[in-house]
C-alpha cells in the first residue's frame, strides 16, 4: 500500500512576513508586503510596486557562515535558505554538522532563475577582461541547483537533492514530486520548496509584456487586486516557501507535529494547443489537472471545501474560476470558498506556488480562511460561476478539512495539490 | 604605497586566512609554514579567493603561475613581498 505522506514543518520568507508567525499574522490582518520601489521608478518600469521580503541586515547571519556571506549576491539563495532552515527546525529537525548525510531525506528546492544579481557583477567583471575576478561562488551562485546545493550542505541531505523548474508552478510541482518519492518508498523525508529573486532583472522581461499593473504606483497596496473588476495585472514578487513532507510511518516515529496530509494530486500540461499558448492556459488541461487531482486523492468533488487558487489579478481569473467551476461540477452558493494570496505578496513566480501552499496549509492550523483583499469590487463575471459568498473579503473563523491548491506557469503548465486536515 | 613590516604583512595574511578555515581548524594553527589545503584544510576552490582579497588587501595583481606556486602561508609572504617590491 502507498504510503500517507504529512507535513510537518513549515517556513516562509515572505514580501508581507519572514517566518511563520509575522506570516501568518500578516496573512490574518490583510498586511501588504507590496511597496513603492524607487529603483523601479529611477529605471524606467511602467510598474513600479513589488513586493519583496525585506530582510534585516543581521538576519543572513543566523543562516549563513561569515565565509557563505562573503560576496553573496544572490537574493533567491537568501530567501531559500531562511524559508528551508525554518521548516526544517519546525519540524524538530536536527541541524547537526558533525554526522553523515540522512540518506532517507532529501531536497527539492525549486527556482525560475537563480542569483540574477551575481550574474550581473560577473557580466560585467567578464566584459572588463577580468574573469579571474569572478571568484569561486559565481557559479554556485548562479546555476540553478544552487539553492538545493546550498540547503543540502547546511542540513546534510543524502537523498535526492534538486532544483525543479515550471515557471510559476515550480512550488506547487515540487510538493507532488516530493510526495511521490515519499508515497514510492525512495525517501523518508523530502525538504521542498522554492525561490525567486528580487529585482529589475527578473521583473523587466514582465513589464515589458505589458501584464503589470501601472496605475498604482501611488497606491501600491491597492495595487494587487485577485477577481476585482479593476484587476490590472499581476505585481511581481520575490521570497520563497518551504515545507517538509514525511512519511506518516516517520512521523508518528519521531512524535512529529502533524500540521495536514497531502491526500494527492496532479501536473500537466495544455500543450499550447487550442486556447493554450505559451503565455495563456488551455482551459481542457487545467480542468482535467483538477479532476485527476481529485480523483487520485480519493476524495470526492464535494468534499473540497476551501480553493487557493492561483489567481493573479488578471483577466484570466474569471477564467481560472470557470474551470474549477467546471471541474468540480459546482458553483454558485455550492462552490467551495476560494481565496488568493496574492493580493497581500503579489505573484512571487517560482516561489508562488511554496510561499501560497505554507499559507494554505496554516489555514488548518490556524482554523481560518484567511480573507481576500483588493477585491470589494468583484469581478461580475466571476458572480455567474461563484457566489460573493464564497469569496470572504475579511479573515473567517472556519475549520477547512480539504483544501485545494493549483499553481498555473508559462509554458501552458499546471499543477493541482490536495491538502487535508489529518485525522488518523 | 607605503611598504609595510613583514610582520604587519603576515598579520594581515592572518586575517584573510582566517574566515577561509573549516569549522574544526583554529585560527592558531595558522603558521608561516602552514600548506593551505593539505594543513590548514582550506577547500581547493576557496585559494581562489585568498587571492582575491590578497590582491585587495596589498593592491597587487598576482598572475597564474603565482597562483600555482601558492601552496604555503610563507610562499604566498614571498610573492606578496616580490609584487610589492616590484611596484617601488
Amino acid at each position: 500500500m502507498p504510503r500517507r505522506v504529512v507535513i510537518t514543518g513549515l517556513g516562509v520568507c515572505a514580501p508581507n512576513g519572514i517566518g511563520l508567525h509575522d506570516f501568518t499574522e500578516a496573512l490574518k490582518d490583510g498586511k501588504s508586503g507590496i511597496r513603492f520601489q524607487p529603483q523601479l521608478q529611477d529605471l524606467g518600469f511602467g510598474c513600479q510596486i513589488a513586493a519583496e521580503p525585506l530582510v534585516p541586515d543581521n538576519l543572513a547571519n543566523n543562516y549563513f557562515t561569515p565565509l557563505q556571506l562573503r560576496g553573496l549576491n544572490a537574493s533567491g539563495i537568501v530567501y531559500g535558505v531562511i524559508a528551508g532552515t525554518d521548516a526544517w527546525k519546525d519540524a524538530g529537525l536536527k541541524m547537526d554538522r558533525s554526522t553523515g548525510p540522512d540518506w532517507d531525506t532529501g531536497i527539492i528546492f525549486g527556482t525560475g532563475i537563480l542569483g540574477v544579481d551575481k550574474f550581473r557583477e560577473s557580466i560585467h567583471l567578464v566584459d572588463d577582461h577580468k574573469v579571474r575576478r569572478l571568484g569561486s561562488t559565481t557559479v554556485l551562485q548562479t546555476m540553478a541547483s544552487g539553492i538545493s546545493a546550498y540547503l543540502g550542505g547546511i542540513l546534510g541531505c543524502g537523498n535526492q537533492v534538486t532544483t525543479n523548474s515550471s515557471a510559476c508552478t515550480t512550488g506547487t510541482e515540487g510538493i507532488l514530486m516530493a510526495y511521490d518519492r515519499i508515497q514510492s518508498g525512495k525517501a523518508k523525508r523530502m525538504l521542498v520548496g522554492s525561490c525567486s529573486d528580487s529585482g529589475p532583472y527578473v521583473w523587466g522581461g514582465f513589464d515589458a509584456m505589458r501584464i503589470l499593473p501601472r496605475q498604482y504606483n501611488e497606491r501600491p497596496t491597492k495595487g494587487s487586486r485577485p477577481m476585482s473588476a479593476t484587476a490590472a495585472g499581476f505585481v511581481p514578487g520575490s521570497g520563497a516557501g518551504a515545507l517538509v513532507l514525511e512519511s506518516l510511518e516517520s512521523a508518528q516515529q519521531r512524535n512529529a507535529t502533524i500540521y495536514a496530509e497531502v491526500l494527492g494530486g496532479s501536473v500537466n500540461s495544455g500543450g499550447q494547443r487550442g486556447e493554450g499558448s505559451m503565455t495563456a492556459p488551455n482551459s481542457e488541461a487545467v480542468t482535467r489537472c483538477i479532476e485527476e487531482a481529485v480523483r487520485n486523492s480519493g476524495i470526492e468533488k464535494t468534499e473540497i471545501d476551501l480553493i487557493n487558487g492561483h489567481l493573479t489579478a488578471t483577466s484570466k481569473d474569471t477564467l481560472e474560476l470557470k474551470n474549477w467551476s467546471r471541474a468540480l461540477e459546482r458553483s454558485g452558493t455550492d462552490f467551495p470558498y476560494v481565496n488568493s494570496f496574492k493580493g497581500l505578496v503579489g505573484h512571487c513566480l517560482a516561489a508562488a506556488g511554496s510561499i501560497e501552499c505554507v499559507g494554505a496549509v496554516l489555514q488548518f492550523k490556524e482554523n481560518v480562511i484567511f480573507g481576500n483583499v483588493n477585491c470589494e469590487d468583484l469581478n461580475p463575471e466571476i458572480e455567474a460561476h461563484v457566489s460573493s459568498s464564497r469569496i470572504p473579503r475579511k479573515t473567517e473563523r472556519y475549520r477547512p478539512k480539504i483544501i485545494a491548491k493549483a499553481s498555473f506557469g508559462f509554458g501552458d503548465v499546471n499543477a493541482c495539490v490536495i491538502f487535508s486536515a489529518f485525522n488518523d | 604605497m607605503e611598504l609595510l613590516m613583514d610582520e604587519s604583512r603576515y598579520e594581515k595574511l592572518r586575517e584573510i586566512i582566517k574566515i577561509y578555515l573549516p569549522e574544526d581548524v583554529s585560527v592558531d594553527a595558522i603558521s608561516s609554514e602552514s600548506h593551505f589545503i593539505n594543513e590548514l584544510n582550506i577547500n581547493s576552490a576557496n585559494l581562489v579567493d585568498i587571492v582575491l582579497d590578497v590582491e585587495d588587501a596589498f593592491d597587487i595583481i598576482l598572475e597564474n603561475e603565482d597562483m600555482d606556486q601558492m601552496q604555503t602561508v610563507s610562499d604566498a609572504l614571498q610573492i606578496i613581498e616580490t609584487k610589492i617590491s616590484d611596484k617601488a
